[in-house]
C-alpha cells in the first residue's frame, strides 16, 4: 500500500517537473524560433545556445519585488497567478505519454482536462479585475467572451471522439487509433469524413483556448498595453508566463492523443513516448511558428469565427458522425 | 484609489490612452471615453514634447536654425531640412547648383523610402504582427548605412545647406544606392506576399476607419491620408519645386478613404520613390554642389515668404517673415502630422478601440512634429 501510493507520489512529482521544465525551455524555444523567422539569434549569450537563459530568467523575476498596485484587491492579485499555473500542472498527471508512462490514469481523463483548462479562464478574469486597472479589466473581459465562445466548438469536436471511441479515458483514446497513420482520428474514415475538419477546429480552438497569437486579445500589447498581466512584476508575471507555455503543452499533448495517434508510429512501427514527444513538439512549433507570422485579430472577427463558423460546423460534424455510426 | 473599478451597463469610463502607450509611438495623449470597447468621444491631447522650434527660429540666425528642422521629424528629416533651405533660398535670393538639386531629391527620397519602411513596421506591429518590423528595419539599415557615408548621421541629418550641400556624394553612395534598388523592388514583393494578402491583415483594414474626402478637406489633411481618401494632391506635382518636374513619377491615390486604401498608398510611393531615386542617378549632372558667389551673411530681403515641400508624412509648409535682419522675424512650420492628428478624434467616434487604434496607425504620426 505505502509503495503505490510513493509510486504515485512520484508519478505526479515526475509529470509537474516535466511541465516546470517544458514551460521554463518553451520560452527560449519561442525566443530562438522567432529569432530564427526575424533573422536575428535570438537569446545565445548565457550557455551554449543560450540555454541557460530560462534559469537567468528565473533568478532575475524571483529577485524582483512584487508590488501590488493601490487599490488592487490584494486576495485575488496573489491568487490569479497561481491560478493560471496550477490547474495546467495538474491536467498533466492525466496525460499518457506512451501505454506505460502514466502519473495517473483515469476513466474520464478527457473530463478533468477540460475542467482544468477552464479554470485558466479564471486566472485571466481574476488578475484583470483584481488588479485595478482599466486595460486589465478590458482584457479580462476579452478573454473571458473567448473562452467561452470557443470551448463551445472544442467540446463538441471533443464530444465526437469520444462518441467514436465510446471512452473517456485517453489511453483507451490512442490504443484505438494504434496500428499506423489509417487508424488515426485525423484521417477520415467511413463513420467521420470531416475528421480533418474537425482536427482544424480543435487547432484553432486550442490556440484560442492558449490565449496565443492570432488570438491573444487578452494581451493585446497594441492596445490593451499587456492586458491582464500588465499589473503583475516579480514571479507574478513569471507565473503567467510558465502558465501560458504549460497551457500550450497541454493543447499540444491532447491534439496528438485526440488525433494524432498518440505515441503511435504512422507506419505501426515502434510505438512509445518518442514518437508522443516529436509530435507534441512539432504541434508546438507550429503555434510558435504562427503566433510570429500572422496579425492579430480583432475581437468582433474572433467571435463571429466562433459562433458563425466553427459551432455550426462542428455541430454538422457531430450530428453526421452519430447518423453514420448508427448506419455502419 | 479604494474598491475595485465598476463599470455600470450604459455608463461610460475614461481611458488614458498615452501619454505613455505602445500605440501612439511617442509622448501623445488620447483621453477616450469609453463604453465598453466602444469609444464614444476622444480628445487628443498634445504638448508632451514641445520644444519651441518656431521661437528658435526668430532668435537666432538662419544658419544657426539648419539642424532644428531635422528634429521636428525624426523619421524623414531629410524633406523637413530641404523645405527650409528652399524657403530660405527663396527668401534671399541664392542659385543652387543643378547637381546640389539632384542630390538633394536623392536623399529626400530615399529618406522617404525608409521612413515609409519604418511605419510599415511599426503599423504592421500595432496590428499585433511583430516580424515585419524587423525585416523592414533591415531594408532600412541599407538605406540609413547609404546616407550616413555622405551626412555623417543617421537620423537627425544637417546635410543641406543655403546654396547647395555639405559635402559632395561619392562612388561608394552611388554603388550602395544603386545596390539598393533592385533589393527594396525584391524586399516590397516580399512584403506584398507576406502582409498585404494577409486575410487576418486585411479584414482588420479593409472598409474599417473611414476617412471621408471632406473630413480630409476639413482638417487640412494632405499626404498618404489625404490620397488614400481619393484627393490627388501631391505638392511635387502641384506646386512643383526643386527638379522635381524633371523626373517622371506617378502620384498613388486610392478611392476607398479605408486604413487599407491609406497601406496601398505608402506601399506604392516607395516603389515611385524608388524610380525618381533611379532616374536622378541616371541623370546626375557634374558642377559644383556650392553656388560660386554666396552672401556671407544670410540677411533676406523684408518680405513675406512661404515654400511647401511634401515630405514622406504630407506637405510641410515653412512660412518666413522677414524684416531685412540676420534673423527672421517670424517663423512658422506648418506640419503635416498634426493637420493628420486633428482629424482622428472626429474619425474614431463609435469604433471599436482596436480598429481606432489600428487608423491611428495609419495616419503615420511622428509626435515631435506634432509639437514641435
Amino acid at each position: 500500500m505505502s509503495l503505490t501510493i510513493f509510486n504515485t507520489v512520484m508519478a505526479v512529482v515526475i509529470a509537474i517537473a516535466f511541465a516546470a521544465a517544458n514551460a521554463a525551455y518553451l520560452v527560449w524555444a519561442e525566443r530562438r524560433g522567432a529569432g530564427r523567422i526575424q533573422r536575428r539569434p535570438g537569446p545565445n549569450v548565457n550557455g551554449p545556445f543560450g540555454l541557460l537563459q530560462p534559469p537567468a530568467d528565473g533568478i532575475k523575476l524571483m529577485t524582483k519585488q512584487l508590488m501590488i498596485p493601490a487599490g488592487a484587491d490584494k486576495a485575488l492579485f496573489m491568487v490569479a497567478p497561481v491560478l493560471a499555473m496550477a490547474p495546467a500542472i495538474v491536467s498533466f498527471v492525466t496525460i499518457p505519454f506512451s501505454d506505460t508512462i502514466v502519473a495517473h490514469s483515469m476513466n474520464i481523463g478527457v473530463l478533468m482536462i477540460f475542467a482544468f483548462a477552464s479554470l485558466g479562464t479564471m486566472a485571466i478574469l481574476l488578475a484583470g479585475w483584481g488588479s485595478r486597472n482599466k486595460y486589465g479589466v478590458m482584457a479580462s473581459v476579452r478573454a473571458v467572451s473567448q473562452n467561452i465562445s470557443y470551448e463551445i466548438p472544442m467540446l463538441i469536436t471533443v464530444i465526437t471522439i469520444v462518441m467514436m471511441t465510446g471512452t473517456m479515458d485517453l489511453k483507451e483514446i490512442v490504443t484505438a487509433q494504434s496500428g499506423g497513420l489509417l487508424n488515426w482520428n485525423i484521417v477520415p474514415s467511413l463513420s467521420s469524413p470531416l475528421m480533418p475538419v474537425a482536427f482544424l477546429i480543435f487547432f484553432i480552438c486550442s490556440l484560442a483556448e492558449t490565449n496565443r497569437a492570432p488570438f491573444d486579445l487578452g494581451e493585446a500589447e497594441a492596445e490593451l498595453v499587456a492586458g491582464f498581466h500588465m499589473e503583475y512584476g516579480s514571479m507574478g508575471f513569471g507565473l503567467f508566463f510558465m502558465g501560458e507555455y504549460a497551457n500550450i503543452v497541454i493543447g499540444a499533448s491532447l491534439i496528438t492523443i485526440l488525433f494524432l495517434g498518440g505515441w503511435g508510429c504512422p507506419l505501426g512501427l515502434y510505438p512509445g513516448v518518442w514518437w508522443f514527444l516529436l509530435k507534441i513538439y512539432l504541434v508546438i512549433f507550429t503555434f510558435i511558428w504562427i503566433r510570429w507570422t500572422f496579425p492579430r485579430t480583432t475581437i468582433y472577427g474572433l467571435l463571429n469565427l466562433s459562433w458563425k463558423i466553427l459551432i455550426p460546423i462542428s455541430l454538422f460534424n457531430l450530428l453526421l458522425t452519430a447518423g453514420l455510426l448508427k448506419v455502419f | 484609489m479604494s474598491g475595485p473599478i465598476r463599470i455600470q451597463p450604459g455608463e461610460t469610463f475614461t481611458l488614458n490612452v498615452g501619454p505613455q502607450h505602445p500605440a501612439t509611438h511617442g509622448v501623445l495623449r488620447v483621453k477616450m471615453e469609453m463604453d465598453g470597447e466602444y469609444i464614444v468621444k476622444a480628445e487628443t491631447v498634445l504638448g508632451y514634447i514641445h520644444r519651441m522650434h518656431e521661437l528658435m527660429g526668430e532668435n537666432r540666425p538662419y544658419p544657426k536654425v539648419l539642424p532644428n528642422l531635422s528634429r521636428l521629424d525624426y523619421l524623414g528629416a531629410m524633406g523637413y531640412t530641404h523645405g527650409h533651405v528652399l524657403a530660405v533660398e527663396r527668401a534671399a535670393g541664392i542659385e543652387v547648383p543643378e547637381r546640389a538639386e539632384y542630390i538633394r531629391v536623392i536623399t529626400v527620397e530615399l529618406n522617404r523610402v525608409a521612413s515609409h519602411l519604418f511605419w510599415f513596421g511599426a503599423f504592421v506591429m500595432d496590428l499585433g504582427g511583430f516580424t515585419p518590423l524587423m525585416y523592414a528595419l533591415q531594408d532600412r539599415e541599407h538605406i540609413l548605412d547609404a546616407l550616413e557615408g555622405i551626412t555623417g548621421s543617421r537620423l537627425t541629418y544637417c546635410y543641406f545647406r543655403f546654396g547647395g550641400l555639405c559635402n559632395d556624394i561619392d562612388d561608394e553612395f552611388i554603388a550602395r544606392t544603386r545596390a539598393l534598388i533592385p533589393r527594396m523592388r525584391k524586399s516590397l514583393k516580399k512584403y506584398e506576399a507576406l502582409v498585404t494578402g494577409n486575410i487576418i491583415f486585411r479584414k482588420r483594414l479593409e472598409e474599417i476607419g473611414p476617412i471621408s474626402p471632406e473630413m480630409c478637406r476639413k482638417y487640412g489633411a494632405t499626404g498618404p491620408v489625404a490620397r488614400g481618401s481619393g484627393i490627388d494632391f501631391d505638392i511635387r506635382k502641384n506646386e512643383p519645386y526643386s527638379v522635381y518636374p524633371e523626373f517622371d513619377f506617378d502620384v498613388p491615390v486610392y478611392h476607398e478613404c479605408d486604413s487599407m486604401a491609406r497601406y496601398k498608398v505608402r506601399m506604392d510611393e516607395m516603389e515611385q520613390s524608388l524610380r525618381i531615386i533611379e532616374q536622378g542617378l541616371d541623370k546626375l549632372p557634374d558642377g559644383p554642389i556650392m553656388p560660386k558667389r554666396k552672401p556671407k551673411l544670410i540677411k533676406p530681403p523684408k518680405g513675406d515668404y512661404y515654400q511647401a515641400v511634401e515630405t514622406a508624412r504630407g506637405s510641410f509648409g515653412i512660412r518666413l517673415v522677414s524684416d531685412g535682419t540676420k534673423n527672421a522675424y517670424r517663423f512658422k512650420l506648418r506640419s503635416p502630422t498634426y493637420s493628420n492628428m486633428s482629424l482622428f478624434d472626429e474619425a474614431c467616434e463609435g469604433m471599436m478601440i482596436m480598429d481606432a487604434l489600428a487608423l491611428m496607425g495609419s495616419l503615420d504620426l511622428v509626435i515631435p512634429e506634432i509639437d514641435r
